[in-house]
């Protein structure tokens, strides 16, 4: 089942379309991530679902129970969902229990019970009660920021850019942290992030935005693998693109024949590998008959676990001046220096962009 | 809000209409011929020098002020941050009597700009303290580590961002310095609104009176365009994440030390000292005769009941326009504003006769009540709820209402348990300013009042018309004891950043 259903929703500054024809759907306790650039109108639509802005037209609904359409919009006070900013925003004139205890229709004992009971699901010493905003570090104030998120058991959470103001290490342990205890409490949750290793890590879902409007959506994998076309291919990693002939479930190109996932009767077209997906092994210049393409190693990034190298293919004919050149992802075991000869192989499938 | 703010800032144009109506009524010749000559032309020249001068000195004053207070190791700088506020409870006309009867032959525009700068500098020195007192300590520090020396880094980094507060303040300042009449009147200083008020007693209702008030009406224009360029649409509420830090202290060498409890004690003994040794002269001249009783506990009671009725409502009626200013600022949102300005830049007289004249025609049951009364001091003294409650209003980020929307409150509940809990320090500041401003005023209240009604301003107004300076005493310094507590408040009320 569905929890939320955005439909067709446009939205525009000026001249400036900040949402254009948006259109999602997202599962009930599903992670759902929407990643783009900045000025994707990414942010735009988070707002839009808690109910701070409000579109020109199109559609939302929330458990069948619709948000906003063209003849009313319920208020972000009547939504009961969630909302994590970029900063926290927390209420600067009152204690971290006073700023989780926000949202409780309780009183008494009952609402420090349950202040208490959130502090702990998020981590935070139960000393820290008293204390004031200020006197927080950026991760403890995001802890508080969704312990007070949560304290509404909201129907929705969504996070924009929680993560993005920590440190790195942090950022990790706060994502994992995040994520489970969101699925603990069944929330469906909703991230915005232009960090697109935080995207494919946290999602079930991605959906990707570019100029306001929602590009592709899908299982991260999926993604990662199959992208619509070369810039979101890009976004969501590195890539190797190049033009190729299909033939028959192969296409023919400057590395050899590749097999294809997707059989479209393109005769010309545009593929796509991830650097993982290239493998090398060195080759003895005295060795001419070794198979597949043949290739010199021009740069080398060596970062221990990795090694990123870049290496020009071997012209196959002799009137070419100087060939294509790739990145390959290499395991830090294997890092030939620049200047070697290297025999280039592919494993899987080539992915076939479509036309742009 | 846009409905509200509207309808207070309609009710702010009736006394414009009423100049206006005045002006049609008497017929272009006969204003050309009132305008344009020599006594209008001396009166723009003492306007405009007063206004030239004080600002300036009271910009000066108050940033040096604020900045030794809030950012020095000064010596006793709570003290000094207490008594730069204190100015503020003596009225401006009790200023200048004591200056007038400490050196009798003082006179003119140099002691106009002397009194009006000892008067009105906590004005500035007030927001301007408040806000060096919540700036992000991190924009200096990330300014001084780009190898800026420290005094660059105050012109630079810190000054623009006081801009809001020193507009703000200048403002106010320079409204007072068009619509004061006791301060220049008993100095013998002529401004318009000297004039005109002497215009109005010899002929009630005159021509040239109107006619000098629109040229009043017209500088304040010219003063609010001023103003408004300066301040510019930029964002002041802090920007970036979790919560500022302290501030930093800077460390004063002994010569610095020296020189700035000079400036301290000078800016004291010319504030509060001289208005305090002349009134403590007379009281002793005075001795027990002078305390009538019978006379000034009813005005006492008067003056409480007006200052609390009227700083409230103001407070309330400044809440609209205050917030839309912040949220939504635009010309729609100016206009609203100047229209407020402009009317209480206009002498109380020119308020006080646009409500008799439309409470006569229009509003009988509410002409001479108490309930006239107070709406003039809503049309006076809203610029001052304004002004603190605008800079309240901007250090609470819309980040925060609408996280408390999206925690199941109203956005009517978000804006009073966050951003009005937020501004709460501005609101009080702004409506101590309203009830210290109706603790003295004069005018509106001697016209408007139901009969019978003498408060203190009025009754220390009418002794000292009749050179009875010693009987008049009591009442001054019932103004100033009145005002003082509330001065406090104010100074604490600034002090207390939110939070802390």
């Amino acid at each position: 089942m569905n929890t939320l259903e955005l439909n067709a929703l446009y939205k525009s500054y000026g001249a400036h379309c900040a949402l254009d024809n948006v259109s999602l759907s997202v599962p009930s306790g599903s992670r759902t991530v929407i990643v783009g650039p900045s000025g994707s109108g990414k942010t735009t639509l988070l707002r839009m679902i808690a109910g701070f802005e409000f579109p020109d037209s199109g559609h939302l609904s929330l458990n069948g129970q619709t948000l906003v359409d063209g003849t009313h919009e319920v208020p972000a006070h009547q939504r009961l969902i969630g909302y994590v900013p970029q900063d926290g925003a927390l209420f600067p004139h009152m204690t971290v229990a006073a700023n989780i205890g926000f949202g409780l229709a309780t009183k008494g004992p009952e609402k420090q019970q349950r202040v208490a009971e959130l502090m702990d699901s998020v981590a935070l010493d139960a000393k820290m009660a008293a204390r004031w905003p200020h006197e927080l570090s950026g991760g403890q104030q995001q802890r508080v920021a969704l312990a007070r998120a949560l304290a509404q058991q909201p129907r929705l959470m969504l996070l924009d850019e929680p993560f993005s103001a920590l440190d790195t290490g942090l950022r990790a342990a706060m994502r994992k942290m995040v994520a489970r205890l969101l699925e603990d409490a069944g929330v469906t949750t909703i991230l915005v992030t232009h960090d697109q290793s935080e995207a494919l890590s946290f999602a079930d879902q991605l959906a990707v935005m570019r100029h306001g409007r929602l590009v592709q959506s899908g299982h991260p994998l999926d993604l990662y693998r199959y992208p619509e076309d070369e810039q979101t291919a890009l976004f969501l990693g590195d890539a190797v693109v190049m033009p190729a002939r299909i033939e028959a479930g192969w296409a023919h190109c400057d590395l050899g024949r590749i097999p294809v996932n997707n059989h479209r009767n393109n005769n010309s077209a545009q593929i796509m590998l991830r650097p993982e997906q290239l493998q090398l092994a060195s080759i003895l210049p005295s060795d001419p008959e070794a198979s597949g393409c043949r290739a010199v190693v021009t740069d080398r990034d060596f970062s221990g676990n990795t090694c990123t190298l870049t290496v020009e293919l071997q012209p196959l004919t002799r009137n070419e001046q100087s060939g294509r050149s790739l990145l390959v992802r290499s395991s830090g075991m294997y890092a030939p220096p620049a200047g070697s000869s290297v025999q280039v192989s592919t494993i899987g499938h080539a992915h076939v962009l479509s036309e742009m | 809000m846009i409905g509200l703010s509207v309808l207070v800032s309609l009710l702010a144009l009736l006394p414009i209409a009423y100049v206006i109506g005045v002006s049609l009524q008497t017929g272009w010749s006969t204003v050309v011929a009132l305008v344009f000559r020599p006594r209008v032309g001396e009166l723009l020249v003492n306007t405009v020098l007063l206004v030239l001068l004080t600002i300036p000195l009271c910009v000066a004053l108050g940033v040096t002020l604020a900045w030794l207070t809030e950012r020095t190791n000064l010596p006793g700088r709570r003290w000094w941050s207490l008594l730069a506020t204190a100015p503020l409870a003596v009225p401006a006309f009790v200023h200048s009597y004591a200056w007038v009867s400490l050196v009798p032959p003082i006179h003119g525009l140099f002691a106009g700009v002397l009194v009006s700068v000892i008067a009105y500098f906590p004005f500035l020195y007030l927001p301007v303290a408040a806000t060096l007192r919540r700036l992000d300590p991190a924009i200096e520090d990330v300014a001084e580590s780009m190898g800026l020396k420290p005094w660059k880094v105050f012109f630079r980094v810190v000054l623009p961002q006081l801009r809001l507060a020193i507009c703000g303040g200048a403002l106010l300042v320079g409204l007072h310095l068009l619509a004061e009449y006791g301060l220049y009147a008993m100095i013998r200083f002529d401004t318009f609104t000297t004039a005109i008020f002497d215009q109005f007693k010899s002929t009630f209702n005159g021509a040239a009176a109107h006619m000098l008030a629109s040229v009043l009406a017209l500088c304040c224009l010219a003063m609010l365009t001023a103003e408004s360029a300066a301040r510019g649409s930029a964002r002041y509420a802090r920007v970036g994440s979790g919560s500022a830090r302290e501030q930093r202290v800077v460390y004063l060498k002994p010569v610095s030390t020296l020189l700035s409890l000079t400036l301290q004690i000078v800016t004291c003994a010319l504030a509060l000292g001289v208005p305090l040794i002349t009134l403590g002269k007379w009281l002793i001249a005075g001795g027990v005769e002078v305390w009538d009783m019978a006379e000034l506990l009813p005005a006492l009671e008067q003056t409480l009941l007006l200052g609390i009725a009227g700083a409230a409502l103001t407070t309330c009626a400044a809440i609209p326009i205050a917030w839309l200013s912040i949220r939504y600022p635009g010309r729609m949102q100016r206009v609203l504003e100047s229209c407020n300005y402009i009317t209480s830049s206009l002498p109380g007289i020119i308020v006080a006769l646009a409500l008799v004249t439309v409470t006569i025609h229009y509003a009988r049951p509410i002409y001479q009540t108490t309930f006239t009364v107070l709406l003039a001091y809503l049309l006076m003294f809203l610029p001052r709820a304004l002004v603190s409650l605008r800079a309240g209003i901007a250090q609470a980020p819309v980040e925060l209402e609408n996280m408390a929307r999206s925690l199941g409150r109203s956005p009517a509940r978000a804006l009073w348990l966050i951003t009005l809990r937020l501004a709460a320090p501005g609101a009080a500041a702004g409506a101590a300013l309203v009830f210290l401003a109706i603790t003295n005023e004069l005018t509106a209240t001697l016209l408007l009042a139901p009969n019978g009604t003498r408060t203190l301003a009025t009754g220390f107004w009418a002794l000292t018309s009749e050179i009875d300076y010693a009987a008049a005493a009591p009442y001054a310094l019932l103004m100033v004891v009145l005002s003082l507590p509330l001065t406090g408040l104010l100074y604490h009320q600034s002090k207390k950043t939110a939070g802390r």
